[in-house]
């Protein structure tokens, strides 16, 4: 296995390819009695048409998710999940827009965990009847997703900004959409994008890389599939399709997130690239030491819940800023005069100095973080990069650069928010 | 890894925790004191005024500033409450100087900072300022208010209220809307001074900085730290039992489209000699993880909801189980509830059952030694019950953990609070259900 190191920041990496084109990553923790493994693909819930072999495909809103849900049930009756935990291990998967991820964290066992990990997602195993069970859960997971004012505000933002994108759908899909869902559907949709050469496996601990390597060989098929390739429809215009929206909810003050969506950078080195200078530049408008997020706090429009970030998933790029405010327009007035204000003047060049300090500080907090670093890796895989070229790359970021994307993104017919208000009784 | 724990002033504790296993040092200084409807709002809005501005940093933009100047060193309020005493203070994460441009130690600086933020507030005529209180008061109030945004740890806080009715630990850690609404910046300044006279003070550390480097830096930052009689006489009041013969019912209707259920027991008996480990492999064989009764057979096997777990307050005695369920399922997912309970006090454990709760209590303690938020907690309790070990000692207690132990623990339980929120028919999808 080929050994980076990045002296800089105490780490290292062994990466490999294996012959099935599963990438693999180890990072080593001497001294850490935690481990963690994420076996990941490249779909998620906005992966719903997709090319695969010259032939093309359309799914239900929700099957990357059932899948996640499905993949535990094993051939013998048995579930992985208990199997996991029955050896200590604690194991999970999510699934967002982007990327499916099963993982678990141990402290012993590692590799037969590691093994069952590797095979419980590589075995597909689905009937008709435990499609249909897992129809009931999943409708219950929706309908507690309802109830929930951070999905219902993050949504409605979405698709105000979206006009056809897939990731306007909730990751889950609909009531509706998850009753289309088949054994076949699934199965279809296993041999495509759970094929090793669609997904990274990524390990951090105390950990020997060759014997990863080995377990990963004897695990998983050995052939070489093709890479599906996803459709999202034609390219998004810059301008959101709607920009007002509110609704009430059981809240006790109002919520808001205001959004923008900009182009994504091509995958690799310039896309980390536009992820650093995007979440600077949105760090030193917006962020805990700006003009701006002090004077809003003391004027008692913002609270200590604001939160701004880019999230970049599916081919999409989005700006999300958001918290509770008695008065959110006021907010978005705030925003767009200061937005204005740092496209004429640019940024204080002692601001920049101290937030790219700060900014430098808080990515070797991350680094604490096994889940964190792991999945930032595989999504960084995914888009052609290595996560752990960050702190360096932060160090050429220009305030021109921040600046440019504060002018290019967030321009006032740009902006949209999204709005929950209290119900009133 | 050595820990250790030292008096370094009257009433003040530092744990020291020294390793090179992270990339941050993390410092937590905890202002003690008794839970208490009358204090604990203005105890807890104490560290989030202080936050606003000290002596040289008179707002949050300097203090921000600052904080980036130092690579990002966070200096966070934290408000808890272990058993029946709150804990208010700040929790610092300061970057190593080993990975910094020209390693370039930040620690003095920080702690300077953050001795300041305590004991120099800004202030006008001796007072905090009044429109820092104001403003962080009418946060507070939001924080308060918005506990009934997420329905799950609102059924839960609900539960304790109604079980807890006549105890101290009713008692939010931020307190109650009412009292908070009362607060004014005198009456704060007043409750300030007192705290810093009296309160015990805990301080934790855990980094790559010698502890004598530890000592050093806070007696200075700590120098004038205005300290009084101090009040040792703070505990936490266990009950054993139910308060009433039956288990009381609480129903409760909010808008919403799942119904939450959620039971609190008393531990009961073997509080006496509080026995952390069988306790904690008990609540993992009962409703602690996946391989739970409470997942395994109420969540997956019947499918009479979405979720399903229980967890424990230790120093408190008690043990909740919450779960979501559809409005209709309520006396056949209580039931059932019951039923699983009653089948651990009979002994219907297997093997696979009992060894798979310990094998995951005992790794998620072992997992404690790496992460530094986790050791801060681990120990910070451990300093307020006096107890002599650390986590991975305490994994090797679960280790001895027997099928017996844990039949004791179940066989404790008293059934306290039956706590049921439920829709009140308002949602389009309840009228759906209707037709």
């Amino acid at each position: 296995m080929q050994l980076n190191k990045y002296d800089d920041i105490g780490e290292s990496m062994y990466s490999a390819t294996l012959q099935n084109g599963l990438r693999l990553r180890v990072i080593p923790k001497p001294g850490f009695s935690t481990a963690y493994a994420v076996f990941a693909t490249n779909y998620g819930g906005a992966h719903r048409r997709f090319t695969v072999d010259g032939q093309t495909l359309d799914t239900p809103a929700g099957v990357a998710h059932f899948l996640e849900h499905k993949m535990f049930d094993l051939p013998d009756g048995e579930n992985a999940l208990n199997i996991l935990s029955a050896n200590g291990a604690d194991p999970n998967a999510f699934t967002s827009s982007g990327v499916t991820c099963y993982y678990f964290e141990c402290t012993e066992g590692f590799e037969e965990n590691l093994r069952m990990l590797l095979h419980f997602v590589s075995t597909p195993y689905f009937t008709a009847d435990t499609v249909q069970k897992e129809q009931g859960i999943i409708a219950q997971e929706i309908r507690m997703g309802e109830d929930d004012p951070n999905v219902s505000i993050y949504y409605d933002l979405l698709t105000m900004l979206y006009d056809h994108h897939p990731i306007r759908d909730r990751v889950a899909g609909t009531v509706e959409s998850i009753a289309e869902i088949t054994d076949k559907t699934l199965y279809d949709c296993h041999r495509v994008f759970y094929a090793p050469s669609n997904m990274v496996l990524c390990v951090e601990g105390d950990i020997d890389p060759e014997r990863v390597l080995a377990i990963a060989e004897e695990e998983l098929p050995k052939t070489l599939s093709p890479v599906p390739r996803a459709d999202f429809g034609p390219e998004e215009g810059l301008l959101p399709v709607d920009s007002f929206r509110s609704r009430e909810m059981a809240v006790s003050a109002p919520q808001f997130l205001i959004g923008a969506k900009f182009r994504p950078s091509e995958e690799g080195q310039a896309l980390l690239r536009q992820r650093l200078v995007s979440q600077l530049a949105l760090r030193m408008l917006v962020g805990s030491s700006s003009p701006f997020y002090a004077r809003l706090y003391s004027q008692g429009l913002i609270s200590h819940d604001f939160d701004y970030e880019a999230d970049f998933t599916a081919g999409t790029a989005t700006v999300i800023i958001g918290g509770e405010s008695r008065e959110p327009e006021k907010v978005l007035d705030e925003l767009k005069a200061e937005a204005a204000r740092v496209s004429e003047k640019g940024f204080d060049p002692e601001l920049f100095r101290r937030s790219k300090r700060a900014s430098l500080g808080a990515r070797l907090r991350g680094l604490e973080d096994f889940e964190s670093v792991c999945v930032s890796t595989v999504t960084g895989l995914f888009s052609g990069y290595c996560a752990f070229d960050a702190i360096s790359l932060l160090g050429q970021v220009t305030k021109a650069e921040c600046e440019q994307f504060v002018r290019e993104t967030l321009s006032n017919e740009r902006l949209a928010i999204s709005i929950i208000t209290p119900k009133r009784t | 890894m050595e820990i250790t724990r030292t008096e370094i002033m009257p009433g003040v504790w530092l744990s020291h925790l020294r390793t090179d296993k992270f990339k941050s040092a993390c410092l937590s200084l905890n202002l003690l004191s008794q839970l208490s409807r009358e204090t604990a709002s203005m105890n807890a809005l104490i560290p989030f005024v202080l936050r606003r501005g000290a002596t040289g940093y008179e707002d949050m933009e300097k203090i921000s500033a600052r904080l980036d100047e130092l690579y990002g060193t966070a200096i966070e309020p934290v408000v808890r409450r272990i058993g029946e005493i709150q804990c208010v203070g700040f929790f610092a994460s300061i970057p190593e100087g080993d990975f910094l441009p020209g390693k370039e130690n930040v620690l003095r600086p920080a702690c300077d900072l953050l001795g300041r933020l305590l004991l120099a507030p800004a202030t006008r005529g001796g007072l905090l300022l009044p429109q820092y209180v104001d403003s962080e008061k009418e946060k507070l109030l939001d924080i308060i208010r918005s506990r009934i945004n997420d329905k799950r740890s609102y059924s839960v806080t609900r539960c304790i209220e109604e079980m807890c009715c006549y105890e101290d630990f009713a008692v939010g850690r931020f307190g109650s809307e009412t009292e908070a609404e009362n607060i004014n910046y005198k009456k704060l300044t007043r409750q300030y001074r007192s705290l810093l006279q009296s309160s015990p003070i805990e301080i934790f550390y855990c980094g790559r900085s010698s502890k004598k480097e530890l000592v050093s830096c806070l007696r200075d930052v700590l120098s004038t730290l205005p300290r009084g009689e101090i009040d040792y006489d703070i505990g936490t009041d266990v009950r054993m039992n139910a308060l009433e013969e039956k288990p009381r019912t609480v129903t409760e209707e909010l808008d919403v489209t799942q119904g939450k259920l959620v039971i609190g027991y008393r531990l009961g008996e073997c509080m006496e000699e509080a026995e952390p480990a069988p306790i904690f492999v008990f609540n993992c064989v009962f409703g602690g993880g996946t391989t739970s009764k409470l997942f395994m057979n109420v969540r997956e096997r019947l499918q009479l909801c979405y979720y399903a777990s229980s967890m424990v307050s230790l120093q408190k005695g008690l043990l909740l189980v919450a779960s979501g369920i559809e409005f209709d399922k309520f006396e056949v997912a209580r039931d059932e509830i019951f039923r699983q309970l009653d089948a651990i006090k009979q002994g219907d454990i297997s093997d696979e059952e009992l060894n798979s709760a310990k094998s995951c209590v005992a790794s998620d303690l072992r997992a404690y030694m790496d992460s530094q938020g986790e050791l801060e907690g681990f120990y910070l309790t451990r300093a307020l019950e006096g107890l002599e070990y650390g986590p991975m000692e305490l994994a090797e207690l679960v280790e001895d953990v027997t099928k017996e132990d844990v039949m004791r623990i179940a066989n404790s339980l008293a059934c306290d609070m039956i706590y049921f929120l439920k829709g009140n028919g308002q949602t389009e999808e309840d009228e759906d259900a209707a037709e």
